[in-house]
């Protein structure tokens, strides 16, 4: 029998960063990751650390979103810190461009309503084509414009994913891979999960999984209807540093690797990549910055967001089942910093985060309510 | 340029030698075993320095081996960026150190900015 105060279904971004937070909340804690057949989308993402028009309609996911931007620094500090891992984190603001005046004008009014609903530290300036070019002089002529805020950024998915393992490991965490969950059950104050072959005991259980949650979370009376939603993107090889802000299309690492995104496919569980949908991509990343026409490609890939219905995260303690939660989200990367800082503690015994109350996975239960991605 | 090679080919069952092919790396002759890759006959004649990377510049060599991590480019028959594990030596073939990015336009390096 293996016990520890905590086990964490899921070893992604999500699970990594709440088994971190939770052990230097002083917890025991076991991550229990599937393997190579789980779906991983925190190896497939595109590394944006992004506040920007998110939580339309919701402006506690835009406040939620900006204080973990706000968070950021501390967190890469500390990984760095920890475990000498840098995870390139950068945040000089960034840029949604946009192809048409429609969009400018759709955006203008988005950016302005949630920055009423927010507050004014929630700043954004609309850019027209020839202050964009002052910013970005490679950008293309079709461009229309640009919205920009300074709160934006990005960092390298990979090493962010490295580090927290690192830095978790450090703090005791238990990694255990080929642990894909086969049975929940409750007795006692304890969780008992079957996974690799394996039993695991915990008064506490975080699901972590992703689009498994979906169906874990009603085995410890909880609701977490995510479903797939693909995203394919297109790397090429290392060019010279030539783009200084992250764009929602565009984006260049700190190796000089431009990534190209992206697609929003609903085609269920299916995480392959077609020709056509990458030919668009490959098509819109050069109107945006025609240089990247005699770019080589490197490679291409898709991975699944995992997506509720209303696109925003689900945090929620179980009421029958007390000691399980579930996490979840589409923004791993962005959001890392509230889960390793605000999430895990409060998993850990302490108090309940206000910020979080809109995001309970009951509000999907309301049979009146029709949701829209506001992601 | 190092001359003496940490790589030696493999004898094959044969003991009729190997056929070579004249190749030039950076304006200097080389004699390379025929039907190779450019990167395993560039490290058999003893190179060691392939390219300089994008950002820092700091030199690089083949790794992989198998087209997968991009660090073997050079620059062949005037055509940069080329993975050099992935192109078969021929008789005549000029080849170059890649120093840095290529250019992505003609004469023209990407992103002054």
């Amino acid at each position: 029998m293996n016990t520890s105060d905590l086990l964490v279904i899921g070893g992604g971004l999500v699970g990594a960063s709440v088994a971190l937070g939770a052990a230097r909340s002083g917890l025991k804690v076991t991550v229990l990751d599937e393997d190579d057949v789980a779906f991983r989308a925190s190896r497939g993402n595109f590394g944006l650390v992004w506040v920007q028009s998110k939580g339309f309609t919701l402006p506690d996911y835009a406040r939620w979103s900006l204080a973990s931007a706000q968070s950021w620094p501390e967190l890469s500090a500390y990984l760095k810190e920890r475990t000498g891992i840098d995870v390139e984190l950068k945040q000089p603001g960034g840029l949604h461009l946009c192809l048409s005046q429609e969009e400018m004008d759709t955006r203008k009014e988005r950016l302005q309503w949630l920055q009423d609903e927010v507050g004014p530290h929630y700043q954004f300036e609309m850019l027209d084509y020839d202050e964009l070019r002052k910013r970005v002089p490679l950008v293309g002529p079709d461009v229309v414009g640009a919205t920009y805020t300074p709160m934006d950024g990005h960092t390298n998915p990979l090493k962010l994913f490295r580090a927290l393992y690192d830095a978790a490991g450090k703090e005791g965490v238990q990694f255990k891979t080929g642990c894909g969950t086969e049975d929940i059950s409750y007795a006692n104050g304890i969780f008992t999960v079957k996974a690799g072959g394996k039993v695991w005991q915990a008064p506490k259980l975080v699901l972590a999984a992703g689009l498994g949650n979906n169906k874990l979370a009603p085995k410890v009376g909880l609701y977490a209807p995510v479903e797939p939603n693909r995203g394919e993107v297109l790397i090429s090889e290392r060019l010279r540093p030539m783009l200084s802000y992250p764009t929602n299309f565009v984006r260049q690492t700190d190796e000089g690797t431009v990534q190209i995104g992206d697609s929003h496919e609903d085609v269920g569980f299916d995480d392959g990549t077609i020709t056509s949908v990458l030919g668009g991509i490959a098509k819109r990343g050069i109107k945006c910055f025609p240089i990247l026409a005699n770019a080589n490609l490197v490679r291409a890939w898709a991975a699944l967001r995992v997506m509720s219905p209303d696109g925003y995260p689900i945090y929620q303690a179980s009421e029958s089942h007390p000691g399980a939660f579930v996490v979840t989200c589409h923004s791993g990367v962005t959001l890392a910093a509230n889960h390793v800082m605000r999430i895990a503690p409060w998993i850990a015994g302490g108090a309940y985060p206000d910020a979080i109350r809109e995001f309970k996975g009951d509000r999907f239960l309301n049979k009146n309510l029709v949701f829209t991605n506001g992601h | 340029m190092a001359t003496n090679s940490l790589f030696r080919p493999l004898q094959g069952p044969s003991s009729t030698p190997a056929r070579s092919v004249k190749i030039e790396f950076d304006g200097r002759a080389l004699q390379v075993q025929e039907g190779v890759s450019v990167a395993a006959a560039l490290l058999s004649a003893g190179v060691s320095r392939f390219r300089t990377s994008v950002v820092s510049e700091t030199p690089r060599a083949p790794y992989c081996m198998m087209g997968v991590c991009f660090e073997c480019l050079v620059e062949i028959d005037g055509q940069a960026s080329r993975q050099s594990c992935l192109v078969q030596v021929r008789d005549g073939m000029k080849i170059q150190t890649q120093r840095g990015p290529r250019a992505l336009t003609d004469g023209t390096e990407a992103g002054n900015e």
